[in-house]
């Protein structure tokens, strides 16, 4: 059994907001750079220079990547031989939301409630997810999520009989209503099986895989591969203004599901896909 | 096919009606002078204000909207990331505003047929800013004081002093949609 006092994950997550908003990760600067190589149309190479020239001053100036700064997705996967000590896990996270906001000078976007939209001046609550995994760590992973791209995300509910090629449907679907709306290049997270709610947040956690990384399953990397080319055969391209990158990954995730069953889950990010790990 | 060149203007706002006019869907525009921030809450506001036949905060003759809310700035800087926010959800409201002399709108993403409309209607222009670039476009901010619905925080009305501040015409006084064109000639199948 490992203790662990909640202000360790107070004083982590509030730096990881301040990081993830800053800062992307290699394997998104990389992809970008190697987009601006191979884009065709003029002013897409144009967009993309300038999207790689922001990420440079957001570090050396410490101003955020993009102004909307997101609602604090976290992903807490806890070993089952940890015990927390120091007060409530969810009270602490969420403090770390709030420290990293106000001091970080990250935009508050979140309002109290849906429908009359006070906003809570602080960016909290974050969404938390939590999962019991093996061992005495914790990993987090903290992924602000902007809602330009957001908005445009979708979850179709499939028969079995629709087949790949409903998945298929489905994804190219979502992306070209996204267009110019979602920021692109896109990062596109799709969650397929499960159920209505597995499949969105199998879609989410997809868009924390660096965009790298292909699918150890050989017929999903293989949809990974042949969306990505058709996602970037659309036209859409950066900005939404015309060219030939659209999306720098597609990144899928299954999991088993209902004999009557086939949730697709399309998940939306825009180039700004934002998510610093750590493990505590 | 390939556009060989890409055409960059510098321009002057509040944006005459003659220069207006002149801009084309494609063109790359750099904007100085001084433009106003709204995003939801304050169109929701000011369409409320006309609807019970108040004045607005800001006149919009000529004016041209930014669709953004900033983050904080940082002491000794006039303002945060300050990148676009989506049009469309600006749609409902912006036509009324338009029929009143606003001359163009920054944002990104796609437009409603309505919108089209008023703007072939008053000979405006929409734009797009670079979505996501916001700490890149804040470069081209000079200054920014809010100047209405203070509460609003974020989603306040800022006027905002830019210097080449770079934009591109997606929608053009005649119609011609860039988001459209640009696809057309850029798809495979
Ligand atoms: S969709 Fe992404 S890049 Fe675009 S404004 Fe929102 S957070 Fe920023």
């Amino acid at each position: 059994m490992r203790t662990i006092d909640v202000s360790v994950i107070t004083q982590n997550i509030k730096e990881m907001c301040i990081e993830a908003n800053h800062f992307l990760s290699e394997d998104m600067e990389k992809a970008l750079k190697l987009a601006t190589k191979e884009e065709n149309a003029p002013l897409g190479r144009q967009i993309l220079e300038q999207l790689q020239k922001n990420m440079k001053i957001a570090g050396e100036d410490m101003i955020p990547i993009c102004q909307d700064t997101g609602m604090a997705v976290i992903f807490m996967e806890i070993g089952q031989e940890v015990h927390f000590e120091g007060g409530a896990l969810a009270d602490a996270i969420n403090e770390g939301v709030r420290q990293g906001y106000i001091e970080g000078y990250l935009r508050k976007s979140v309002v109290k409630d849906p429908i009359y939209r006070e906003n809570t001046k602080d960016n909290t609550p974050a969404v938390i997810y939590y999962e019991m995994t093996l061992g005495d760590k914790v990993k987090i992973t903290v992924a602000p999520k902007g809602f330009g791209s957001e908005n445009m995300s979708r979850v179709f509910m499939l028969k079995p009989s629709d087949g790949i090629e409903g998945v298929k449907n489905a994804i190219l679907t979502a992306v070209k209503e996204a267009g110019p709306n979602a920021c692109p290049p896109m990062v596109v997270g799709v969650g397929i099986g499960g159920t209505f709610e597995k499949c969105a947040l199998l879609a989410k956690k997809a868009l924390t895989r660096s965009v790298n990384e292909r699918s150890e399953i050989p017929y999903v990397r293989e949809l990974e591969e042949e969306m990505l080319l058709k996602i970037n055969e659309s036209g859409i391209g950066p900005g939404g203004l015309g060219g030939s990158t659209t999306a720098l990954a597609v990144n899928v995730n299954t999991y088993p599901t209902h004999i009557a069953g086939l949730p697709v889950a399309i998940n939306i990010c825009c180039h700004v896909n934002r998510h610093a790990i750590r493990v505590v | 096919m390939e556009m060989s060149t890409i055409m960059e203007r510098h321009i002057k706002v509040p944006l005459s009606n003659e220069e207006a006019l002149t801009l084309q869907s494609g063109d790359y525009v750099y904007l100085t002078g001084t433009i106003y921030t709204a995003r939801d809450a304050a169109h929701k506001r000011m369409y409320e204000a006309l609807s019970n036949g108040e004045a607005l905060p800001i006149d919009m003759g000529n004016n041209v909207i930014y669709y953004m809310g900033p983050s904080p700035a940082r002491e000794g800087r006039p303002i945060g990331s300050a990148g676009p926010t989506t049009s469309s959800r600006m749609d409902k409201y912006a036509p009324a505003l338009l029929d009143l002399g606003l001359k163009g709108m920054i944002g990104k993403g796609k437009r409603s047929q309505e919108v089209r409309d008023a703007i072939i209607r008053n000979g405006a222009v929409y734009f797009a800013a670079v979505g996501g670039a916001g700490a890149l476009l804040s470069r081209s901010i000079i200054a920014s004081e809010v100047i209405a619905y203070d509460d609003l925080g974020t989603e306040a009305i800022r006027r905002l002093e830019i210097k080449e501040f770079p934009v591109i015409v997606v929608i053009d006084a005649q119609g011609n949609n860039l988001y459209e064109t640009a696809i057309e000639e850029y798809k495979k199948d």
